[in-house]
């Protein structure tokens, strides 16, 4: 079950797995996540399902190794299997033909922008993509990306590849320039969210953003999740993760992605040791 | 053993006490995950099983939701045959061992035991506990012989207390079940809810395995109503019949003020990380939990309990209770209060949170609560509380777990057209059959009745077990005239 098909790395950050899951390739749609655990003391974490193929049974997954679970899973081999895969999780982006659109994406969140901007570009909208990154080394499936936009744009922060700008400068600039732009799609760190949203609120534009919340089962058991969008509480596993970028509270989400900052500290230093000394080991060997 | 016959005839003349349940010390326990009541051994079991009244018409049985033949097993055991006081219990009960830990027994069996109205009850629960733990430790479980396979298919949707049991009997019955749980392990409430020190898991695993040695097939990580509806099992994947024992698995907040803040959690989120996430292992398990220094549960029910006494053994300083009612409303479990009094819980009564307070981190610094006082009965019958105007203070405190009650989640009502639902999130469905508005679905346990106990969901697990396979095999006619009946007497 879940094995590993294919391993990439996509720069020096981020990885890329094609996962045997057929009956949740079969079902699941873009914005739709699914939940992972890697070992039988491993934790239960959320993944954006980044790209799927019905036929071969397979979902794609991307990740960037932050903590200790993404840190290991970094580690696993083709072959190799998830102990667990639950899917698909969360709502599915509400797709329509708008008109015209536009997808800007941060970093990782990228890997769960394709999915929908190839859907939306599907259903007949013309699509404008601005995808960026800290550097040009944490840019990835630009090509992909250009195959499912009208346009892309590319911005890094540092300006080592494509503009140096931050995701919402050449967002407003499309913003300004016209007038159709019907929705928007914002997809990427909290933080990036945050400033991005506020740039389309003078525009009056529908922004949607999907939230990257800490949950536990992603089924809407706990509340780990909860965050308030619009004065109400919501949870991003089932009323989510794709919510109104206008309304969303997001220093309650920035804080509540801190709650186990100490834990995580102090997984991920645990984890790093135990590899160096198991790599020492082997040298000995 | 030598002693049981002089027991026996003592036992007429001068009965001796009900057997006290050996605990670990309060003191001692409060720091460990290890379970608290250690357990009858032969000797105290047999002498307490010698304490049964045989009575000629007993209560006890029903009293029982799943009807175990209550004097039948006590009587082999007080004869010292085990082997037959086990099949006994197995006969009607798929999971006694989770039973006779966790059953209300003082207010189901126990109350009707006629030995009761003069003296204290027979102690059933902890003889059945007994039964059920020395079977497991023989290692081979004995398996009932199973009908031929009748080629009917049912889906049991979550593998809970209500899951397993109708699963089983299903099974025993003839059927080819699937249970199909939305979570990594099997057991529902079981595994994620009710802590180790309670109900090892040990135990849960191995009744879980029984009811697979039945011939049940566990399918993990399947969640309904996304992965497939309830529409497509029928309809596309060649499901004869549907049971839906999804449990409350939805928490309530109480929506004042600073509940989001860090350091509020569901008692739900609370104890999946604590019990089906290990979190009191972590770092050695991966999923963290965070236990201040002050935690205050809000609520008094067994999940309260559970969550304050998780959260004393994680290494909190000082756990309160905060309950708007007053000792006599609690809804817990008498013996889980008075476990948790020994163990250090303080418990305020007719105190209710209006707000909770942050730091500028956004984390829990305390909490106002406002004192309550009872006024005319309400709805239930309890006595309602009223808040004392004026009355407000504030607590200091970093961690709140909300144990306000669960409701049904509504994910697995995704494409589960004319079946019908209450105001409440509950599933319609008749009492005795657990049938629902929708042809080929059952629905029983918490998702039914909202949150109850494990052995009520077991009860409605086993009585829709009979009516599908009345249904299966074609004697839905007479159930229908049941019904009727049934309906006129109401």
């Amino acid at each position: 079950m879940y094995k590993i098909l294919v391993k990439e790395d996509l720069g020096p950050a981020n990885k890329l797995m094609v996962v045997q899951a057929p009956e949740v390739a079969h079902k699941a749609k873009a914005g739709q996540f699914v939940i992972i655990r890697i070992h039988e003391q491993g934790e239960r974490i959320p993944l954006t399902i980044a790209d799927l193929d019905r036929e071969a049974g397979t979902i794609t997954l991307i990740f960037q190794e932050v903590g200790k679970t993404t840190m290991h899973l970094g580690t696993l081999k083709v072959g190799d299997e998830l102990l667990s895969l639950i899917g698909p999780l969360g709502l599915p982006t509400e797709i329509e033909n708008y008109g015209t659109v536009v997808c800007a994406a941060g970093g990782v969140g990228i890997a769960p922008m394709y999915p929908i901007a190839r859907a939306l570009r599907e259903a007949g909208n013309y699509v404008i993509s601005v995808i960026g990154a800290r550097n040009k080394d944490l840019i990835f499936w630009e090509d992909k990306m250009r195959s499912v936009s009208d346009e892309l744009i590319i911005c890094t922060d540092d300006g080592s590849y494509g503009r140096k700008a931050f995701v919402m400068e050449p967002l407003k600039e499309v913003l300004e320039a016209r007038d159709d732009v019907a929705h928007v799609w914002i997809i990427g760190p909290a933080i990036m969210m945050k400033f991005t949203a506020l740039a389309t609120k003078p525009f009056n534009v529908p922004t949607i953003v999907s939230l990257n919340s800490i949950m536990v089962d992603g089924t809407g058991m706990c509340g780990a999740c909860r965050v308030e969008v619009g004065g109400k509480t919501r949870f991003v596993c089932v009323d989510g993760p794709e919510f109104d970028g206008h309304q969303v509270d997001w220093d309650l989400l920035l804080a509540r992605q801190q709650i186990y900052l100490e834990e995580e500290k102090l997984a991920r230093e645990e984890f790093e040791h135990r590899c160096r000394a198991l790599a020492g080991q082997k040298e000995k060997a | 053993m030598a002693q049981q016959p002089k027991t026996a005839k003592r036992s007429k003349k001068v009965r001796p006490p009900r057997q006290a349940m050996p605990t670990q010390d309060p003191d001692v326990r409060a720091k460990n995950f290890n379970e608290v009541a250690l357990g009858y051994n032969l000797e105290t079991a047999v002498l307490e099983a010698n304490r049964c009244l045989k009575c000629k018409k007993p209560q006890c049985v029903a009293g029982c939701p799943v009807e175990i033949d209550i004097p039948k097993f006590i009587s082999a055991l007080a004869e010292g045959d085990l082997q037959t006081a086990a099949a006994t219990l197995k006969g009607d009960n798929n999971l006694p061992a989770i039973c006779g830990r966790v059953c209300p027994q003082e207010t189901q069996c126990e109350i009707l035991c006629v030995l009761g109205k003069k003296f204290e009850p027979v102690a059933i629960g902890r003889l059945e506990r007994f039964v059920a733990d020395w079977e497991r430790d023989q290692g081979d479980l004995e398996k009932p012989e199973l009908p031929p396979p009748s080629g009917k298919r049912v889906a049991v949707i979550g593998a809970g207390p209500a899951g397993l049991t109708c699963a089983g009997d299903l099974a025993r019955y003839g059927h080819q079940v699937t249970i199909l749980e939305a979570l990594h392990a099997p057991g529902g409430v079981l595994i994620y809810g009710i802590p180790e020190f309670r109900l090892p898991k040990d135990v849960v695993r191995a009744e879980v395995d029984y009811v697979k040695s039945l011939g049940v097939e566990l399918r993990l990580n399947t969640v309904i109503g996304k992965l497939y509806t309830i529409d497509e099992l029928l309809n596309k994947e060649g499901f004869d019949a549907v049971f839906l024992g999804t449990g409350a698995g939805l928490p309530r907040f109480m929506g004042i003020p600073g509940e989001n803040y860090n350091g509020v959690y569901s008692a739900n989120e609370f104890l999946t990380r604590v019990n089906l996430m290990k979190g009191y292992l972590f770092p050695k398990y991966d999923t963290p939990v965070k236990v201040g220094k002050k935690v205050a549960v809000v609520g008094a029910g067994n999940v309260a309990m559970d969550a304050s006494r998780c959260a004393l053994r994680l290494g909190a300083d000082e756990v309160h209770i905060v309950y708007r009612r007053s000792r006599q409303e609690v809804p817990a479990r008498a013996e889980e209060v008075h476990h948790a009094e020994e163990e250090g819980i303080i418990f305020d009564f007719l105190t209710n949170p209006v707000e909770i307070y942050g730091n500028e981190k956004g984390w829990v610094r305390g909490m106002r609560v406002i004192r309550m006082e009872l006024g005319e009965p309400d709805a239930s019958g309890r006595r309602r509380p009223i808040p004392i105007p004026g009355s407000e203070y504030d607590i200091e405190v970093n961690i709140v777990i909300m144990a306000l009650g669960t409701s049904p989640n509504p994910l697995v009502f995704q494409d589960a057209g004319g079946l019908e639902r209450t105001r409440w999130g509950t599933v319609v469905a008749n009492e005795q059959t657990g049938r629902t508005t929708k042809e080929g679905v059952w629905a029983g346990g918490d998702v039914v009745t909202g949150a109850a106990t494990v052995i009520s969901a077991m009860g409605a697990g086993k009585q829709a077990a009979v009516d599908i396979n009345r249904y299966l095999r074609g004697e839905t006619v007479a159930v229908e005239e049941e019904e009727k009946v049934a309906v006129a007497q109401v």
